[in-house]
C-alpha cells in the first residue's frame, strides 16, 4: 500500500460507509483473477447504454462482454493499460470501428431507443450525434473557418452565409479558442499550435451540435499548458454534452471524469464514481493499475 | 601493463576507414550523375548541330511578270479559270527569262530544277488572294529546290566528281550567278510550322503531324484521366477486398507491362475492324493509347490515395461525412498531385509511343494538316520515324527538326502539368 493511501485513510474509511463496500485493511477485495465487472455500470437516466459489447479482430477477441451507461451531462473517463480495448470500446459508440477491415462487433448500443449497432442504422447521422476527438489533432489542410464550416455545410445546418458564419463563431467560442483565431479565420489550421489544432478539433465537432463527445486520448500529444486548457473545455462542455474520455493519464480521469471505467485486456474491470475508483478501488487489478504497480 | 581499449580508440581507429568509404560512394553517386548528363548533352548537342539548319530555308527572288494573257484569256477574273491557269508554266518563263542563254532541252528542265515544285503553287495561291496582280510584275521569293537548299548549308560537295553530284556543273554556275545578284538568300522556313508531310523536303512541314499528335492525346487524356482517376477510386476506396478484386489488381498490374504494340493490335481489331472507325484517325489513336495510358494512372492514383492520411478520413468521417463526401472534399485535393504526376508519366509515355500507332494506319504518308479527331493524321514520333527512312539528305535535318519539336512539345505539356500540379498542391 502507497503512503498515499494510508494518508487517505480517512476519507477511505468515510467512502467504505457511504459505498457500503467491505474492505479488508484498506485494500481491494476482489481477487486478480475475477473478470466479470465491479460496481454499478448503470446509471439513472443513461444517454447511451451498452450491452454486453463483444469487439473481435479478426480471430482476436478484443472486447468480452462490456456493459457500460454513458450518463447525461457526465464525463465518463476510460482508463487502463496500453491494448487493453479502452479505445475499440469508444469507437464502437459512433462506429468507426466500420472503417478497420475485419473488425466485428455483437452487442446492443442503445442511443434514443435505437440500436447503433444495427447494421439498419444509417452511419451519417450518427456520426453527427455522436462527434469524436481522436488522439492526434487532425484538422484538415484548410483554413480554420473550413475546418469548422464543413461539418455543418454537409449537413445542410446553416441556410446561409450568415448562419455559417455564427456557427463558426459559436463553436470556436465554445471550444475558447475564438480569442485567439478571430482575426485569422482564413489561414490553413495547420498552422497552429497542437493544443490549438486540438481545440480547433473539437470546435470542428461541436459544430455539428452533437449529444455526445467521444474523446480518444485527446490530450496525448499535448504539453502540459495545452492539455489544462483542454481539460476545462471538456469541463464546461459537460453542461450541454455527455462525454467519453479515453485516457492514459490518471490524473486527467481523476480532474475531468465524474465516473471511471477501467479496463484490463479486454474486459470491463470495475466502475464506479471517480472518486472512489482512485481512492478506494474494489478490484485487485484496479488498485495494482492506479497505484502505477502496472500499466 | 596493456592499457584496457576503451570503445571511443576503437571509433577513432575506424573512422578513416568509414569516412573514405562515404567519400567513395558520393564520387559514385556524383560520376553516375555526370555521365547521365553527359549523354544527354551529347543527344542534345547532335539533335540540335544536326537539326537547327532545317528552321532555314533557301528561297530564290523570281521576278514574275503575271501576264494577263496567259493566266486569264477571259479577263473574267474568274477563279475557276484562275485556279486552272499553268503557274508551272509561268515560273519556267520566268526563269528563262533570268537565264536567257539557256536554250537547249536538258539544260532548261535542269534550270527548272533550281525551284522547288512548290513555287507554281506559291504563285497560283497569291494570284488567287489577290486578282489584281495580274498584268503586274513583282519580284517574288519562292523555295528553291532542296539540292539548292543542300548545297547552300555546305552538304553538297563541289570537289566531287561531277557524275557523283546531285548539282552539275552547270547548276551550281547559276546558283553562284544567283548569288552574287542577290536573288538566293537563307530565311527563316516558316512552311515548316505550317504544312504538313510532303515528298518534296522543302515543302514538307512538322504541323500535321503535330496537330495529329496534340488530338491524339487530347483524347487520351480526356478519356484515361477521368477513367483512370475513377477506377483508382473505386478499387482504393469502395471496393470489396475479395479473390474478384485481387485479380483485377494483378491484371491492371500485368497490363502495365504489355508491349505496347500489343495495344495497337487490340485497336486495329476491336476499335477498327469491329467498331468501323475511322482508320488513321486521331480518335482511334488516342484510344489505343488510352488504353495504354490506363494501367499507369491508376496505378499511380491508387499509391496518391493510399498517402493520404488516415487521420484526415478519420476526421471526416467522425463528423458525420458521407464516404464520397470525405472522398470529394479531403481525400482528393490531397491526392491531386499525386495523380497528376500519374497522369504525367502516362502522357509521356504516350507521346512517345509509335508503334501501337503504325498498326492502326498513323504510318500512313498524309499531307493534309488534321482538322479534328476524325481526319487521318499521323503523330509526331512516326513523323520522324517516316523522315528518318527518306533518302533525300534534306530529310536529314528536318527528322532532327522534328525530334526537336517532339521534344518542346513534351516540356510544353509537361510545364503545364506541373503549373497544374502546383496549384492543386495544398498551400500550406
Amino acid at each position: 500500500m502507497s503512503t498515499v493511501m494510508v494518508a487517505d485513510e480517512a476519507e477511505v474509511t468515510e467512502k467504505r460507509e457511504t459505498k457500503g463496500t467491505t474492505r479488508r485493511d484498506g485494500r481491494a477485495t476482489v481477487s486478480r483473477d475475477v473478470r466479470e465487472t465491479v460496481g454499478e455500470m448503470r446509471v439513472e437516466e443513461p444517454r447511451m447504454r451498452c450491452d454486453e459489447i463483444n469487439v473481435w479482430y479478426g480471430n482476436k477477441h478484443a472486447i468480452r462482454n462490456v456493459s457500460l451507461d454513458i450518463g447525461k451531462n457526465e464525463v465518463l473517463a476510460m482508463i487502463g493499460p496500453s491494448g487493453c480495448g479502452k479505445s475499440t470500446f469508444l469507437r464502437c459508440l459512433n462506429r468507426m470501428n466500420d472503417t478497420i477491415v475485419g473488425c466485428r462487433v455483437t452487442g446492443r448500443i442503445m442511443l434514443d431507443g435505437e440500436d447503433v449497432n444495427s447494421p439498419r442504422i444509417d452511419v451519417v447521422p450518427l456520426r453527427a450525434q455522436v462527434g469524436m476527438v481522436f488522439q492526434k489533432p487532425n484538422p484538415f489542410p484548410k483554413s480554420i473557418y473550413e475546418n469548422i464550416a464543413f461539418g455543418p455545410r454537409i449537413h445542410g445546418l446553416a441556410h446561409n452565409p450568415q448562419e455559417m458564419d455564427e456557427i463558426v463563431e459559436t463553436s470556436l467560442i465554445k471550444a475558447g479558442l475564438w480569442e485567439e483565431v478571430k482575426d485569422r479565420l482564413d489561414q490553413p489550421g495547420t498552422g497552429l499550435s497542437g493544443g490549438q489544432q486540438q481545440r480547433l478539433c473539437i470546435a470542428r465537432t461541436i459544430a455539428v451540435s452533437p449529444d455526445i463527445i467521444l474523446m480518444d486520448e485527446p490530450c496525448s500529444a499535448l504539453d502540459p499548458i495545452a492539455t489544462a486548457k483542454v481539460e476545462e473545455l471538456i469541463d464546461e462542455l459537460r453542461q450541454n454534452y455527455s462525454i467519453a474520455i479515453v485516457t492514459h493519464s490518471m490524473q486527467q480521469a481523476a480532474r475531468v471524469s465524474q465516473r471511471t471505467a477501467y479496463f484490463h485486456l479486454g474486459d470491463l474491470i470495475e466502475v464506479g464514481d471517480t472518486k472512489q475508483i482512485f481512492t478506494n478501488p474494489r478490484h485487485e487489478l484496479t488498485e495494482d493499475y492506479i497505484t502505477g504497480r502496472f500499466g | 601493463m596493456q592499457q584496457p581499449t576503451r570503445s571511443i580508440d576503437v571509433v577513432r581507429a575506424g573512422l578513416a576507414k568509414r569516412y573514405a568509404r562515404e567519400r567513395r560512394f558520393k564520387t559514385y553517386g556524383l560520376l553516375a550523375v555526370l555521365a547521365g548528363l553527359l549523354f544527354v548533352s551529347i543527344l542534345f548537342v547532335s539533335i540540335v548541330s544536326k537539326g537547327y539548319s532545317a528552321f532555314w530555308q533557301s528561297y530564290v527572288l523570281l521576278p514574275v511578270k503575271f501576264d494577263a494573257e496567259q493566266l486569264d484569256p477571259t479577263g473574267e477574273r474568274d477563279p475557276a479559270v484562275l485556279s486552272r491557269a499553268d503557274y508551272g508554266g509561268l515560273v519556267k518563263q520566268t526563269l528563262r527569262e533570268m537565264f536567257p542563254e539557256v536554250t537547249g532541252r536538258r539544260d532548261k528542265r535542269r534550270l527548272y530544277d533550281l525551284v522547288s515544285s512548290g513555287a507554281a503553287f506559291q504563285l497560283r495561291q497569291m494570284v488567287l488572294d489577290d486578282p489584281s496582280l495580274i498584268g503586274t510584275a513583282k519580284g517574288v521569293w519562292v523555295p528553291a529546290d532542296d539540292d539548292v537548299d543542300m548545297l547552300l548549308k555546305g552538304h553538297i560537295d563541289r570537289t566531287l566528281p561531277e557524275s557523283d553530284r546531285r548539282l552539275k556543273d552547270q547548276q551550281l554556275a547559276w546558283v553562284d550567278k544567283l548569288q552574287a545578284q542577290g536573288a538566293l538568300q537563307q530565311r527563316f522556313n516558316t512552311t515548316f510550322f505550317t504544312a504538313g508531310d510532303s515528298r518534296e523536303p522543302e515543302l514538307s512541314g512538322i504541323r500535321g503531324a503535330l496537330m495529329g499528335s496534340l488530338y491524339t492525346l487530347a483524347v487520351t487524356l480526356l478519356l484515361s484521366f477521368p477513367i483512370g482517376v475513377a477506377a483508382a477510386i473505386y478499387l482504393e476506396e469502395f471496393a470489396p477486398r475479395n479473390r474478384w478484386t485481387d485479380l483485377i489488381e494483378v491484371n491492371i498490374n500485368n497490363l502495365a507491362a504489355v508491349p505496347s504494340i500489343v495495344f495497337g493490335l487490340l485497336g486495329l481489331a476491336v476499335f477498327i475492324n469491329f467498331f468501323g472507325l475511322p482508320r488513321s484517325a486521331p480518335l482511334v489513336g488516342g484510344l489505343v493509347l488510352t488504353l495504354m495510358t490506363l494501367p499507369t494512372i491508376i496505378i499511380a492514383s491508387r499509391a496518391a490515395l493510399k498517402s493520404v492520411p488516415p487521420s484526415i478520413r478519420e476526421a471526416a468521417l467522425g463528423i458525420g461525412a458521407s464516404k464520397v463526401q470525405t472522398i470529394v472534399y479531403h481525400v482528393l485535393p490531397l491526392a491531386m498531385p499525386g495523380m497528376l504526376t500519374g497522369t504525367i508519366i502516362g502522357m509521356a509515355q504516350a507521346l512517345g509511343e509509335s508503334a501501337p500507332l503504325l498498326m492502326i494506319g498513323m504510318v500512313a504518308f498524309i499531307v493534309d494538316v488534321p482538322g479534328g479527331v476524325f481526319d487521318p493524321s499521323t503523330v509526331l514520333p512516326v513523323q520522324i520515324f517516316l523522315w528518318a527512312d527518306s533518302p533525300e539528305r534534306a530529310f536529314v535535318e528536318r527528322t532532327s527538326a522534328a525530334i526537336m519539336v517532339l521534344l518542346a512539345f513534351l516540356i510544353v505539356m509537361n510545364a503545364l502539368a506541373v503549373v497544374l500540379r502546383k496549384r492543386f498542391e495544398r498551400r500550406w
